[in-house]
Parts: structure tokens; C-alpha cells; sequence
């Protein structure tokens, strides 16, 4: 199979075609705007459903029946269960048991636990998948495996595909750790209880039919309901949507690799250096290892310095809330909760508030939150000397993580990649990002254990920590010190074989995922 | 090379990572490298050129070497090569790796030893970042933290560390092993420039002079200095004259965890078992003119237990403690930092003293009262550990000018 590649504004080669659409090539930041009518799913009647409110059916295979699932459509499902999900693969299991193939599964991310799709793939029943591909899926992937190319978006992304009409989502499955037989349906209580179901919104207003499956069915209303039962075609329940365990941690820990807590500490001083921690300002810091550990950081420099932020978006843990309850964060704005505390505090405290891609990260909203926010805090596997990032790829090519809201929170005010100079001998500052995921024009900072690279586009961020006694290197210094440790790398050959090919927030390609192996 | 065995080194597994593992099996054809490395993408070719010319400086030239490499740097993945040959019975002198700018640095007999982080010499992936928190001293360690069948691989991973390991500021210690383990260990680290060795459990000043005149006779005026640990009742009995041994002996410290044991008191916070102990090696190190360095901290979670640790060795005299992680460097500084006020009223003594130096007088007084000698030797010690702990800003001498 010969593909036709074309070289986009990036100077990466993107195929033109991607699983039989058009596609388009990044055109560069802001160079891109889809027009035409929003998507949208038939026009359905409400004497069409049970009037009394029950959609309920016996089975998983008895819904996708009665939702009409045929060869070659497309199903979603969502990852607010993470890696304690059994709903997504009894999905595919039942669909396996129907005899359907060729679906495409569109799930907002997927995780080890998802490795179940493998024979699904193997077999025909599931063609190809557009969303992140993690540990078993990825090298799956990676190997050239898969039918379909792989499409990485975005969480902001995948909502912008939905909304353009570039991926029209035929069944919407929902796991919902609570709900009621109309299909209300919500994540902040239930044996599964993991917070929110933001991922899933997009989904239940424009999927052609939308199921939701629960382990906890309560009465009419359930209350709050995240998801509204009027776009619901259908309830399921079963045993178990999840293995709590797995969904949320019973305890958040802060790392103790000395280099992280370095990375983390540097990170928030340097946010109190530059004037970013003022009063009122917002962060966004994730549950990563780092990103919590920053968080602790910046807790300790606010209260010594008496500064209260007014808003914090989630990802949100114990310490966020503690945060939030002690005042030194007015409102937590959430997009997944990673702990019991946090799905408690979501339940419980006014102030701590549901959100979704939608408010935060859609391409195609009036507007979104996360360029709001003054500055967040973010991984990455590899940056570059253009401060070009790559999240997806490991530095030998092979699919390693998905976008997440990676993309989306690089159009904060300040946004700064805390990551370690090298991981074993493998430089993470490099001359060319294998996979480029982030152009270097929205990266601000780069902040490793050996010293803080600011980007020189940003010339009010290095004025404003001159003559500050933090380690203030260039890239290029830092990359010139890990030849020094690791030595100069060998250019690593890339196959001519495309697998998969990574979004840009505006549904351009920005670039592509080669074979490895 | 027929005289050659079978012999491997270095960790194996799949939890390893930033070392490697090395095996050689002895035979008649050339030497034929077998590397599976997780980096070898990025670092094939720089890996077989390391392990060839470790391998040649050593005379091997036939036979089979296995390297299972774990992101193992360059230095380190020489030293499990060497430590793998020689084993094997390979003899020679082995290549060294590529130095780090800063291996020259010179020892400095009078600076700041308030921190010191101890590191266990056998494993690599603690060591690379080490030189960046800021710690008086690293202490790569050859003694307690290595078991007796690691010596040899410690010894020469420890001295590729000193050749080519960034230390930072940190100055670059070592910890032998006691009697004729440790000459051996001085005799492998010797010429790469370790500032100071710690001596562990000296009873007796002749060990001290025994060390000190085998590096003398192995690198001459460049013989790091010593710092003899004292764990033992009898050593704290003959602190002074062990501080006291030779001229290579710059601070003393102790043990208490082996000194406890010893003494049949197990180890409390309040620290009562120990006390006199303590109190007799500042004494005998001042005696001595040399820096009394108290014991370790060893519970990390423990903040608040560190600061009042900290505090409590301060008050009795010593310069500083030893660590056993990062976290606790920064305690450590902030505790043994002077305050406010004892930093300012040392400025005014140090400020007399210049005052009466240039008026040529004998005597320094501040306002009314005269200060002795000591005093404002200690002042000058004062301002200097409170610009080091951030008490008071690099210029504050501006003013006076």
C-alpha cells in the first residue's frame, strides 16, 4: 500500500488520506478554520421511547441489537474508568459474540487494561482505533499491525472532530458509576465511583445512539446527573463497570526521586520568580509525579508569600483539595479526579466543579479555559531546540502515551514541560523531536533537574527572572551538557511506513507515526 | 588467552536501569561482542567502541562478552566491563572513560562541610544526578553500603565516578573499607583526585598515619584528605590523638549507629547514650584544629526529627551532619545557618577586628566590651556559614567599603 504524503507547515510528512477521508495538513498555529455546520445525530421523537422512562434491557449484546450495530460503524467509549474499565472490552466482546467487524473504536483514551482488543483487532471485529494507544495497544500499533491508520487527538481535539463532523460516532457507549433506567447517569458516586464523565459528554449529544452502562441503578433521578437520560437511547446493568482499585487510588503519594522533587521545585519557584504567582492568578498541574510534587511546592511558596489562586484546573488529588479547603485555591475547575478524596470533594464541595473538554479545551468553542489559565505545568518525552515537544512517541519511534489535554493546555499564558534532562541514558532534550506533538512557539519553559530553558520568544519571562538565583540555562547549554553525560546519539532511521498520524486542536495533521520494527 | 574463566558482572534484570551486566566466556576465536542494549538505537556504536577498548587495554582479544545494557552511561558501562575481566583473570592496566570537565578541581583544606551525602558505591543510577543538590560533599561509599562480593566492581565504578561523574560544588569524598581492604581501596582511587577519604572505625592514631603514608607515597603533595570516623568506645577514648595523627586530617566524625551498638545503648532521639561521645570528639577535633562533623540522620520522613538533630549538634560544636538524602541538604543548611541576629552581631565583630587591624591595634572591641581572639575567629566562621546558608546576601560587605 503506497501513501500519499504531502509536507505540512512544520515541515513533517503527513499522509493526505487517513482511513479514507481528505485530511488536512497543519497549516500552522491558528492557520486552520474548519467552517460549515456543526455535526448532529438524527432527529429522534420522544414517542419513540417508553413513557414511562425505562430503557432498560438485559444485556450489553441486547443494546448494541436494539441500537442497530452494523459492520463497519463506529463505537466510542470513554476512559474516566482508566485502567479499572471492563466496560469498553465487554463492548467488543458482545460485538465479537454478534458477529460484527470492522468497527472502529473511538475511545477518548485507552489503557493497558484495553489489551483485550487485541484478538478484536486480530479477528476483523475491530478495524481500526482513533485514540490514544498506551502499552500493549501502542506496540500493537506500533508494529504495523493495525488495519486503519491511528488518529491521536487531543481530548480538546476529539471533541472538535466530533463537533466538525470529521468522526460521526454511530453507538456512544457510557460506563456510569451511577444512573437511572432514563439514563441520567453520573461519576461522583457508585462502587465506581471516579468523579466525572466529561470525556463522555461530547459523545451523548452527538452520537447516533447512546447506551449507558451501570453497576449502581438508582431510582429516577439520579441526582446530579453529569449525563442527561434525554439523549440516552438505552440502559444497561451489570455486575461490575469497573475494579474501583484500578479507577482511583486510595492515596496519593509525592515522589521521592530526589531529580523530580528538584524539577517540581524549580518549576514553582520559578512561577513565584517571574511574577506568574501573583494574587488571583490559575494553574493547572497534573497527577503525574512531578506535577503533584510542583503542586506541593507552589502550596508552600502561596502561603509564605499569602497568595490565593482563584481558580486550579484538574486533574485534582488529595492535595488540590486540601488546597481548596485550607482557601489558598478559591474553585477547582475538574476535568478527572485521580483519588477518593477528590471524587469526595467533587461530590460535596460547591467549589469544586465538573467540567469537560468542552469548556476547556474544544477547538470549536466560543472561546475555552485552558488559554486562560496563567500558567500549566506539563510531561513530555522528548523537546527540542525549537522547544518542539513530542508526548506520544518514545525516542525510538514506538507509541508510548496518548495526548491527554496536552495540546490544548500549551495555550496557557505560560506554559512550562517539567521533565528530566535524560531518562537512563536517553537524552530527552534533542536536536528534532522524533514525533512533533507541540509546536515550540507555545512552549514557554522547559524546566529540568540540571536548569530552566526559557524559550526566547519569550523575552518577558527572561527579563523577568534575570538576576533570580535559579539555574536559567539555554536549550541549547543543556543539550550541549547531556552530550557531555550521555554522548551524541546516532540519528535513529525511520521506517517509510505510516501507523498512526497525530491531530493538531484544529484537526490538521501536525505529523506522523512511523513503523517501528 | 587461553587462561582466561568465565566470570560476569554487574546487575541483571528487568527493574535495572542506568547500569548493565556483563558476562565473558573464554575461547580461541577473536574477540566477539554480544550487546542487547535498551539504547541501542541511539548508542550501539559508542557501546561496542567502549566495551573494545576496555577489553583491549586489558590484553582480551579472544573469547565472547555479553552486555545486557540497561541505559548504563558510558563510564559506568567501562567499569562493569573491566570488573567483568578482570574477574576473568585479565590483567593490565584498563582504559579510562572520557573525564569530566571538573575532575581536576583542587581539594580546599579550609571550607564548608556542613552536608555531606553518603551514596553507596555500587550503584550508578544514585550517582548521576547527585552533584546538583547542592551538598558540601558526596560520599561515594565502599564500605557498609557494599557487600563483600561487590568490593572490587565498587572500586572501579567508584573510580570512573571520580573521573568522570559531575560532583558540582560537592566536594569529592570517599569511605574505605577498613585494614588492608581499605590500602586496596586507596590504591584504586588514589590518583584520581578524591579530596578527602573517610577512615572508618579508627581505634588508633597509627591507622590514620598508616593511610596517610600510603597516599603520600602513592601521590605525593596531592593525598587527599582524611577524615577519621570514630565508632567505637575506644576510639572516642583516643579522639584527640586520632585527630590529632596527622596533618592530612581534616575534620573527625562519628558513628553512632556501630557506637551504640557498642556500647550496648540503643540509639535515641534524645540522644543521652551518646552524649559525651559527641561532646569528646568536638572537643578532641578543636583540640586537634580540625571540623567535628556529627553522625548521620537517618529517618528521611522525619523533617521536624532532622531540624531539631540539626540543631541540637550545632549547639554542641559540630560543623555538620551527614545525609543520607538529597531532601535533607537543604534542612541541614537552613539548621546550621547562623540567625538574623547572631549573623549581625558577628558583622560587627568582624568589621571591629578590621577596624582595629588597620588602626594597628592589639585589642578589637565593640562598643564597650573587648573581644578575645577565638571569638573573632569564630565571627569570621559566623558570616561566612550565614552567606552560605542564605542568611545574609553575597554583598554585605559592600557597605563597609
Amino acid at each position: 500500500m503506497s501513501v500519499q504524503l504531502d509536507r505540512n507547515a512544520a515541515g513533517r510528512m503527513v499522509p493526505t488520506k487517513v482511513n479514507g477521508r481528505e485530511s488536512v495538513p497543519f497549516a500552522g498555529v491558528g492557520g486552520h478554520r474548519p467552517s460549515g455546520r456543526k455535526a448532529a445525530p438524527a432527529i429522534a421523537s420522544c414517542i419513540d421511547y417508553p413513557d414511562d422512562g425505562d430503557k432498560r434491557v438485559g444485556s450489553i449484546a441486547e443494546a448494541l441489537e436494539k441500537v442497530g450495530l452494523a459492520d463497519g460503524m463506529v463505537v466510542s467509549s470513554h476512559h474516566h474508568l482508566r485502567n479499572g474499565d471492563a466496560v469498553a472490552n465487554l463492548v467488543f466482546d458482545a460485538a465479537a459474540d454478534l458477529g460484527r467487524r470492522d468497527l472502529m473504536w473511538f475511545p477518548s483514551a485507552s489503557f493497558p487494561v484495553h489489551a483485550n482488543q487485541i484478538p478484536h483487532l486480530d479477528n476483523g471485529v475491530i478495524h481500526h482505533i482513533e485514540g490514544s494507544m498506551n502499552g500493549p495497544l501502542g506496540a500493537y500499533c506500533s508494529a504495523g499491525k493495525m488495519r486503519g491508520l491511528g488518529v491521536l487527538r487531543s481530548h480538546g481535539g476529539r471533541w472538535q472532530a466530533i463537533q466538525d463532523g470529521e468522526v460521526h460516532i454511530d453507538v456512544a457507549v457510557i460506563a456510569a458509576p451511577t444512573a437511572d433506567a432514563f439514563g441520567n447517569a453520573t461519576g461522583d458516586r457508585g462502587p465506581a465511583g471516579c468523579g466525572l464523565l466529561g470525556f463522555a459528554l461530547a459523545d451523548s449529544v452527538y452520537a447516533e445512539k447512546v447506551i449507558v452502562v451501570t453497576d449502581n441503578l438508582v431510582p429516577f433521578p439520579c441526582l446530579p446527573w453529569q449525563i442527561q437520560g434525554n439523549n440516552v437511547d438505552v440502559v444497561v446493568e451489570i455486575d461490575s463497570i469497573g475494579d474501583p482499585a484500578k479507577i482511583v487510588s486510595g492515596t496519593t503519594k509525592i515522589t521521592q526521586s530526589p531529580d523530580r522533587r528538584r524539577i517540581a521545585e524549580l518549576a514553582a519557584r520559578f512561577c513565584a520568580e517571574a511574577g506568574i504567582m501573583k494574587p488571583g492568578f490559575s494553574f493547572q498541574a497534573g497527577a503525574g509525579g512531578t506535577t503533584l510534587a510542583f503542586a506541593l511546592y507552589l502550596r508552600d511558596l502561596m502561603r509564605s508569600a499569602g497568595v490565593t489562586s482563584r481558580f486550579a484546573r484538574g486533574g485534582s488529588n488529595k492535595y488540590m483539595v486540601e488546597m481548596l479547603e485550607e482557601g489558598l485555591i478559591e474553585h477547582i475547575l475538574d476535568g478527572q479526579t485521580f483519588d477518593l478524596d477528590a471524587v469526595q470533594s467533587i461530590r460535596e464541595n460547591p467549589r469544586h466543579v465538573n467540567t469537560s473538554p468542552f469548556t476547556s479545551y474544544n477547538f470549536h468553542g466560543k472561546g475555552n479555559f485552558a488559554s486562560m489559565v496563567d500558567v500549566a505545568v506539563l510531561g513530555a518525552t522528548e523537546v527540542d531546540l525549537e522547544f518542539n515537544g513530542n508526548v506520544v512517541t518514545h525516542s525510538d519511534g514506538r507509541l508510548l502515551h496518548g495526548i491527554g489535554g496536552w495540546q490544548n493546555c500549551l495555550t496557557a499564558r505560560c506554559s512550562m514541560l517539567l521533565v528530566p534532562s535524560f531518562r537512563d541514558r536517553i537524552p530527552v532534550i534533542v536536536n528534532e523531536v522524533t514525533t512533533l506533538c507541540g509546536p515550540g512557539e507555545l512552549i514557554d519553559v522547559v524546566v529540568t533537574e540540571r536548569g530552566i530553558a526559557i524559550n526566547p520568544r519569550r523575552q518577558d519571562l527572561l527579563d523577568a527572572v534575570a538576576g533570580s538565583d535559579l539555574p536559567i540555562n539555554t536549550i541549547h547549554d543543556l543539550k550541549a551538557e547531556l552530550d557531555q553525560i550521555c554522548g551524541v546519539p546516532q540519528k535513529v532511521p525511520k521506517s517509510d511506513q505510516p501507523i498512526a498520524v497525530v491531530k493538531w486542536v484544529d484537526g490538521t495533521i501536525i505529523d506522523t507515526v512511523w513503523r517501528v520494527g | 588467552m587461553s587462561d582466561l574463566r568465565p566470570a560476569t558482572a554487574g546487575p541483571i534484570g528487568d527493574d535495572v536501569r542506568s547500569d548493565c551486566h556483563v558476562a565473558y566466556e573464554p575461547g580461541d576465536e577473536a574477540l566477539k561482542l554480544e550487546i542487547a542494549s535498551k539504547v541501542d538505537y541511539l548508542f550501539s556504536e559508542a557501546i561496542e567502541a567502549a566495551i573494545r577498548r576496555v577489553a583491549n587495554g586489558l590484553g582480551v582479544t579472544t573469547g565472547r562478552l555479553e552486555v545486557v545494557d540497561r541505559g548504563a552511561l558510558e563510564w559506568v558501562l567501562m567499569a562493569r566491563a573491566e570488573t567483568c575481566l578482570r574477574s576473568a583473570g585479565a590483567h593490565g592496566s584498563a582504559a579510562l572513560p572520557v573525564e569530566h570537565p571538573n575532575c581536576h578541581t583542587p581539594r580546599v583544606r579550609e571550607r564548608l562541610r556542613r552536608s555531606r551525602l553518603y551514596l553507596p558505591g555500587n550503584r550508578p543510577k544514585l550517582m548521576l544526578s547527585a552533584g546538583l543538590y547542592g551538598a558540601d560533599g558526596l560520599i561515594l561509599d565502599l564500605e557498609d553500603s557494599v557487600t563483600p562480593a561487590d568490593k572490587d566492581a565498587a572500586r572501579i565504578l567508584v573510580r570512573n565516578a571520580l573521573i568522570s561523574l559531575d560532583w558540582g560544588a560537592s566536594e569529592r569524598m570517599v569511605r574505605v573499607n577498613q585494614g588492608d581492604a581499605g590500602l586496596e581501596d586507596l590504591r584504586r582511587i588514589a590518583h584520581h583526585n578524591p579530596h578527602v577519604v573517610l577512615l572508618p572505625k579508627v581505634e588508633d592514631p597509627l591507622q590514620v598515619r598508616r593511610a596517610a603514608d600510603f597516599l603520600r607515597e602513592t601521590v605525593g603533595d596531592r593525598a587527599p584528605f582524611l577524615m577519621p570516623i570514630l565508632e567505637s568506645p575506644l576510639g572516642i577514648h583516643r579522639a584527640y590523638e586520632i585527630a590529632a595523627a596527622d596533618d592530612l586530617v581534616v575534620a573527625l566524625t562519628l558513628g553512632l549507629e556501630d557506637l551504640s551498638a557498642e556500647v550496648g545503648a540503643p540509639r535515641t532521639e534524645a540522644g543521652w547514650e551518646s552524649f559525651t561521645a559527641r561532646q569528646t570528639t568536638v572537643y578532641a577535633a578543636r583540640a586537634a584544629g580540625v571540623q567535628p562533623i556529627a553522625s548521620v540522620f537517618s529517618d528521611i520522613s522525619d523533617e521536624a526529627a532532622l531540624a531539631r538533630y540539626v540543631q541540637r549538634e550545632r549547639g554542641l560544636g559540630f560543623d555538620g551532619v551527614g545525609c543520607i538524602h538529597p531532601r535533607q541538604i537543604p534542612a541541614v543548611h537552613a539548621e546550621m545557618s547562623p540567625t538574623e541576629a547572631e549573623a549581625e552581631k558577628a558583622i560587627r565583630i568582624v568589621r571591629a577586628s578590621r577596624d582595629a587591624e588597620r588602626r594597628g591595634l592589639g585589642a578589637v572591641a565593640v562598643g564597650s566590651k573587648m573581644v578575645d581572639p577565638p571569638v573573632v575567629k569564630q565571627a569570621f566562621r559566623t558570616v561566612e556559614l550565614a552567606v552560605a546558608g542564605g542568611v545574609l546576601d553575597t554583598d554585605w560587605d559592600d557597605e563597609s567599603a
